[in-house]
């Protein structure tokens, strides 16, 4: 019993830094736009997919794949922005509501178009195997996009602390009409933003891809779990969406150890309502 | 709201009379289908917009609601052979008791907040449903089959029934939304939409007309839902209590124009149409040609047309005069 209900916190944890990476991104784009990006679980499954297909075609390691997946998604971020978001954001709010969703439902099928509805998986890599500690086992390629995923974090958090563009992102978060006086183009850090939001889950499919299945739905169930971290975490809240991430991750498989395995999910949701009723703003929101 | 003016009357007693006569002149299957079909998300959008239109709670989980009635109903005929006449009240009354039972905790959440935490709460009872062995869980529900007649909701030779029925609950749908929009509740409503806290200050109990307009938008979404249990005689979570359908309802409240009583009637007489058309033409072999057409197409009306088809109109409607 102990034995096993220190692996299932373990596996916790692991799911739950891969659940920081992805919510982080989405957390950007909220914060800095005031958008929910339906479509964010979309991206993850493009990273994927580019991962997939680096490796199948090229034969390139998805640990290789990452600065590729990192880079087309940025721009890929940056392109929707301009050319659909941007158009929206001044409009009602139901219609920045609903546009995100139409662009997940034309992505999620656009693959379906391109490469049918089977499930795939990348075969073991560089990344295979499991390091054993006595009675716990620790999958290598869980643990590598767990490290993965903190490095990436810690980089964007630095970034956005100690860069000039970083800090401009933060302000334009804080206060737009305010940074828009102190002589940021806000228009372009929204679409930078927006690039990098897409990025950073770019980055997490390519660690996502050495062990989890990839499918053209993929992106559905993560979407909705990285929505409920970010609320969990608070609005637009780098720190609380990383937090938030893990405590869902550990959640998850702590619920399904000790209820249901069926009703993991329905935890996380659980906990996200809870959350919000006795604390709107979130974790770490203000 | 101003009163109908009489050329509104003639408009509409002329596409009520054309409604009427269609099934006597159209008698193949495939185009009452569609007919029926968009009556009944006309009534799911109608709902929806007690909440989402008028008092700006955009809920994404309508679905749970459509799902809880078609089950209450189904169940009932199913376990202890409830007419499914009372299993509609039924189930209106349990999904507004639901409803009220998470729209208290959520009545101080505001728009992105509501709209996921509505998901958060759809989720949490579809994956419920799928584990619930007491209505089969994933497996789904049959229901009994019957002897034809009105009082058994059911029809086995002709779809003619169905159409007239939903077209009657569409109409009822309308009234509470006409009634509701025209009323003093409206207004409060209206005032809740354009500011939580100035319609606070104001003296209007937000949390009690919040909870009133979620509560009657599920109890009339529940009435769909076992209306779509005695047509298809068949349901699993899957089929309804899906996030596709939630967004489904959305979307076309939001093409028609949010806010207005027939915006949700026109938006569902445009998209389900188109939905049901590219699904049979397309949708055959599972290339996902249909939904990826459908997700352009909502991806542009948004940027372009936000306003809904409503609003189009009734601009164009301002030129002319």
């Amino acid at each position: 019993m102990p034995e096993q209900l220190l692996q299932q916190i373990v596996n916790g944890l692991l799911i739950g830094f891969m659940y920081s990476l992805i919510a982080i991104g989405l957390t950007l784009i909220w914060g800095v736009m005031n958008i929910v990006n339906f479509a964010h679980g979309e991206f993850l499954m493009i990273g994927m997919f580019t991962s997939f297909w680096l490796f199948t075609m090229y034969g390139l390691d998805p640990l290789f794949s990452i600065p590729i997946c990192f880079l087309l998604l940025f721009l890929m971020g940056m392109f929707i922005y301009r050319f659909i978001v941007s158009k929206v954001m001044k409009g009602p709010m139901l219609a920045q509501l609903v546009v995100t969703f139409g662009i997940s439902i034309f992505l999620s099928n656009l693959a379906v178009y391109l490469w049918t509805p089977d499930f795939r998986l990348i075969p073991p890599t560089i990344l295979q195997g499991t390091w054993e500690f006595g009675e716990l086992n620790l999958s290598i390629p869980k643990t590598v996009a767990s490290i993965g995923s903190i490095i990436t974090s810690v980089c964007l958090f630095l970034f956005l602390r100690k860069s000039k563009t970083g800090k401009a992102i933060l302000a334009t978060e804080m206060d737009r009409e305010a940074a828009l006086l102190m002589g940021i183009n806000t228009e372009r850090i929204n679409s930078l933003s927006f690039g990098i939001g897409a990025a950073l889950v770019g980055v997490a499919g390519a660690f996502l891809s050495t062990y989890y299945y990839i499918y053209p739905q993929v992106g559905g169930l993560f979407g909705l779990i990285a929505f409920s971290i970010v609320a969990l975490g608070g609005f637009g809240s780098i720190e609380g969406a990383f937090i938030a991430g893990v405590l869902v991750g550990l959640a998850q498989t702590l619920g399904g150890f000790f209820f249901d395995p069926a009703y993991k999910y329905a935890i996380v949701f659980m906990i996200y309502l809870i959350t919000i009723w006795i604390r709107p703003q979130g974790l770490l929101g203000w | 709201m101003k009163d109908l003016s009489l050329k509104q009357i003639t408009v509409g007693l002329a596409v009520m009379a054309l409604l009427l006569i269609f099934p006597m002149v159209v008698t193949q299957i495939f185009p009452l289908q569609i007919m029926i079909l968009v009556f009944m998300y006309a009534m799911l959008g109608v709902a929806w917009n007690i909440m989402g239109g008028y008092a700006g709670m955009f809920s994404f989980g309508q679905a749970a609601f459509f799902g809880i009635g078609a089950y209450t109903s189904s169940f009932l005929l199913m376990t202890f052979h409830v007419n499914p006449w009372i299993g509609l009240i039924a189930g209106g009354v349990v999904a507004a008791l639901v409803a009220a039972a998470i729209g208290y905790p959520c009545s101080n959440l505001r728009g992105h907040y509501f709209a996921i935490a509505s998901i958060a709460f759809a989720e949490i009872v579809r994956v419920h449903f799928n584990n619930w062995t007491l209505v089969n869980a994933a497996e789904g529900m049959s229901l009994p089959m019957l002897d034809e007649s009105f009082m058994n909701f059911m029809f086995h030779n002709s779809k003619v029934p169905y159409y007239y029925i939903m077209l009657a609950f569409l109409i009822l749908a309308l009234v509470v939304c006409y009634f509701v929009a025209t009323s003093k509740m409206g207004y409060y409503f209206r005032a809740i939409k354009e500011s939580h806290d100035v319609a606070e200050v104001l003296g209007v109990n937000v949390v009690r007309y919040r909870l009133i307009a979620i509560m009657i938008s599920a109890f009339l979404s529940a009435m769909a839902g076992t209306f779509y249990a005695q047509y298809v005689l068949y349901i699993d979570p899957e089929s309804v209590m899906l996030l596709a359908i939630s967004v489904q309802i959305v979307l076309l409240s939001m093409l028609g124009g949010a806010g207005s009583v027939m915006g949700p009637v026109i938006g569902a007489a445009v998209l389900i149409p188109i939905a049901e058309v590219t699904r049979v033409w397309l949708g055959h072999r599972g290339t996902g040609v249909d939904m990826l057409i459908y997700g352009f197409l909502i991806t542009i009306i948004s940027v372009y047309q936000p306003q809904g088809v409503w609003g189009l109109l009734s601009r164009i409607g301002n030129r002319i005069k």
